[in-house]
């Protein structure tokens, strides 16, 4: 499937490898939150980078200290309006500090993609030739923000502080 | 009230064109209805049962006079001519023809308005107490942490896919006009035993199929850890509430099944780990958004009744019985609080003409500082009117039918547009709310009974809050037969209650019946100056239930 990686339509150098399957110890590979908790002890001592699967019903609070070893974090959509998934990306962002590549699975719609860049999501698998395009006009769609999230888009509230502060430095 | 600067104004607008493109792709055929339902949801387009319903958001229930003309035009160009003013404070037009959505949302930008998640598993419109500024009772205007809910709300990335909808009324008066306690969150304004005001956060109530109370969670928050707060809780729902049966999908069932303790632990441990992030308001943006609600250039009048109004009120019947039951108390000597009925016999209670419409805004012009308030109850508010200008004001209604005075009264009745406009209704509201309307059409005998607070639902959502009522109608469906069950001694004040059940449902005739039967025995019960709910307290359903049922 194509990805789309940092607005751009990548190749997918990971392989997803099921549960059970030979795990190939030479090539990136994204395995099964389960899998991960079963085998953790041999996993650790893997070399070739790791990628991981989370269930949209995962603990992501007792994940979350682990996030950093793993090259790749894929959430999951099982449904477009199934929106667990955006407060897991951002508590991996904000609160412990991830800064491999967060993908968003499953039910990806580009309706939805601005959203999930705000909450963190950098990797989209999304099953459309023009991915790159919508992905652009998604983004574009809203210039202006309310809520602070950590993805590093000025507010509305920081342009109006600004604004007063400017107005202060007048006087 | 609240400006938009430039960045609110672009919102709107870019959502818009959003919307306009995504009506193109459906136009075109290449969205599918399934793949444009939630698109369409999200910008308050609901398909019913005859035509596409537009639902405006007007947060807060805050509206200027230029707004409400911009509904009125758009009720001529789009709609027939007609707005419902709905229990959420806002406006639905029912008859709106897709291709020309999009334009009567840009006609809505031009005024500061939209239909933004009016709709959808998301955060919706704010509510809050009608009589927000104006009110003598009031601690401090409500309107300001509305509106730092509404740009918080507004477009949040993570809470856009809740489990289902989720509404917030914030009160600023110990008499709570605003039904915090059945709201997912309620949050009620007091001070603390330091003098600093703040907030009560109540979370999990709710009516629908499954009503409940909220219940506290936080004695008192101080202002500026709202949005921590409000985001704590709202992120511990999304990762925890149900999302296998959409009728268990509210927070007020996470609540129950995890038990008030187990959900505090969980919000207030989130609290603690963003409680000093960028959420934290600063004073400046407090004081930035508070300046919007300045209160208006009153006039310095002397306190106690204007003599202009102490002369209609003594001479004029009709003045004097609109007056007593339409008017409230203001903050501000000399003023009133007007509420304009829109509950006129055999009209759907909440609908007001294009050129009601227009003819509110003009009087809120010239009389009210062209400020104007919807109510949850589904009529209209004059906010600041001198007590001067109230025979001027009661005339000018009167000119276009809006001086009904029966503001609480029997016919003042909250009604869902039920079975003849909603796909879900499993019977009709409003014909009934009109039949029972004409039933205390008598106005001697309906300003005798007094205070009554009836409430319509034709489904079990409880669109109508009949829960809440002090007699509450449920419209069931007996085997494709319209019944309906009532429920007595609800109410969604500061002593918040669900009503109980009466007993098997009745027809439609036997219900308009069974109503005057139920408020002649309060009448027969009641103690000196006992609205219906304190005698219904006092005494408890039995006399009731005997009145109706024993004859059968």
């Amino acid at each position: 499937m194509p990805l789309l990686k940092q607005g751009h339509v990548v190749e997918d150098i990971w392989v997803k490898v099921e549960d059970g399957d030979y795990l190939p110890d030479d090539r990136p590979a994204l395995i099964s939150h389960a899998r991960w908790e079963a085998e953790r002890d041999t996993l650790q001592k893997r070399n070739a980078p790791l990628g991981i699967l989370l269930p949209n019903t995962a603990d992501i609070l007792a994940f979350g200290p682990e996030a950093g070893r793993f090259g790749v974090i894929a959430l999951q959509f099982p449904k477009f309006s199934d929106g667990r998934a955006y407060s897991q990306a951002r508590l991996l962002r904000e609160r412990f500090g991830y800064r491999g590549e967060l993908r968003a699975t499953g039910n990806v719609l580009r309706d939805q993609l601005l959203h999930m860049h705000r909450a963190g999501f950098d990797a989209f698998e999304i099953p459309r030739d023009d991915a790159a395009e919508v992905f652009a006009k998604a983004l574009a769609s809203l210039s202006v923000f309310y809520q602070p999230t950590g993805d590093g888009r000025v507010t509305a509230r920081d342009l109006r502080l600004r604004h007063l502060l400017r107005e202060e430095a007048a006087e | 009230m609240y400006q938009y600067d430039q960045l609110d104004q672009r919102i709107v607008e870019e959502r818009v064109a959003q919307f306009s493109d995504q009506v193109k792709r459906r136009l075109s055929g290449e969205l599918s209805e399934d793949e444009f339902k939630p698109l369409r949801l999200q910008n308050g387009l609901y398909l019913q049962l005859h035509a596409y319903m537009l639902r405006v958001a007007i947060p807060y229930g805050t509206l200027s006079s230029k707004q409400l003309r911009g509904l009125a035009q758009i009720a001529c160009k789009y709609d027939r001519g007609w707005g419902h003013f709905t229990t959420r404070q806002n406006l639905q037009f029912n008859w709106i023809r897709l291709e020309q959505a999009p334009d009567a949302l840009a006609d809505l930008a031009r005024v500061q308005m939209h239909a933004i998640q009016t709709s959808g598993n998301c955060i919706r419109n704010t509510t809050t107490d009608q009589f927000a500024g104006a009110a003598h009772d009031e601690i401090e205007d409500p309107r300001v942490w509305c509106e730092i809910i509404r740009q918080w709300s507004t477009f949040h990335p993570e809470f856009s896919f809740l489990p289902r909808k989720f509404k917030i009324a914030v009160t600023g008066s110990p008499n709570d006009r605003a039904a915090v306690r059945v709201h997912d969150i309620g949050l009620r304004m007091h001070r603390n035993d330091a003098g600093e005001v703040g907030f009560e956060v109540i979370v999990g109530g709710g009516l629908g199929r499954t009503p409940f109370i909220g219940k506290t969670i936080r004695d008192f928050l101080p202002k500026q850890d709202l949005l921590s707060y409000l985001e704590a809780i709202l992120r511990v729902y999304n990762l925890f509430g149900r999302r296998d049966n959409m009728f268990k999908a509210r927070i007020k069932i996470l609540v129950h099944e995890i038990g008030i303790e187990a959900m505090r632990e969980k919000v207030e441990a989130e609290f603690a780990a963003i409680r000093d992030s960028a959420l934290r308001l600063p004073e400046e943006t407090i004081a930035q958004i508070a300046a919007h609600f300045a209160p208006p250039p009153f006039e310095a009048l002397p306190a106690g009744i204007a003599p202009e109004y102490a002369q209609a009120f003594r001479t004029d019947f009709d003045f004097g019985l609109w007056a007593r039951r339409n008017t409230a108390r203001h903050k501000q000597p000399g003023y009133a609080i007007v509420t304009i009925s829109l509950k006129k016999e055999g009209e759907p209670p909440g609908d007001a003409s294009a050129e009601q419409m227009q003819a509110i805004a003009d009087i809120a012009d010239r009389y009210s500082f062209g400020e104007i308030r919807v109510t949850h109850e589904q009529n209209l508010v004059l906010p600041h009117v001198k007590q001067a200008d109230l025979p001027a004001v009661w005339r000018a209604l009167k000119a276009y039918e809006l001086a009904t005075p029966n503001v609480g009264l029997a016919s003042d009745i909250i009604a869902c547009p039920g079975l003849d406009y909603c796909a879900l209704a499993n019977a009709r509201s409003i014909p009934l709310a009109q039949q029972i309307a004409r039933r205390f059409r008598n106005w001697e005998r309906a300003h005798d009974i007094g205070e009554l607070k009836i409430k319509i639902s034709g489904c079990i959502n409880a669109c109508g809050h009949h829960h809440v009522g002090h007699i509450g109608i449920l419209g069931v469906d007996k085997a494709g037969e319209e019944f309906y069950q009532l429920t007595l001694g609800g109410s969604a004040d500061d002593s918040a209650a669900l009503g109980d059940i009466l007993g098997p449902a009745l027809n439609q005739a036997r219900t308009v019946d069974a109503i005057d039967t139920l408020v002649e025995t309060y009448l027969q019960l009641r103690r000196g100056k006992e609205r219906f709910l304190d005698t219904y307290r006092r005494v408890g359903l039995q006399p009731f239930k005997e009145a109706i049922y024993a004859a059968a």
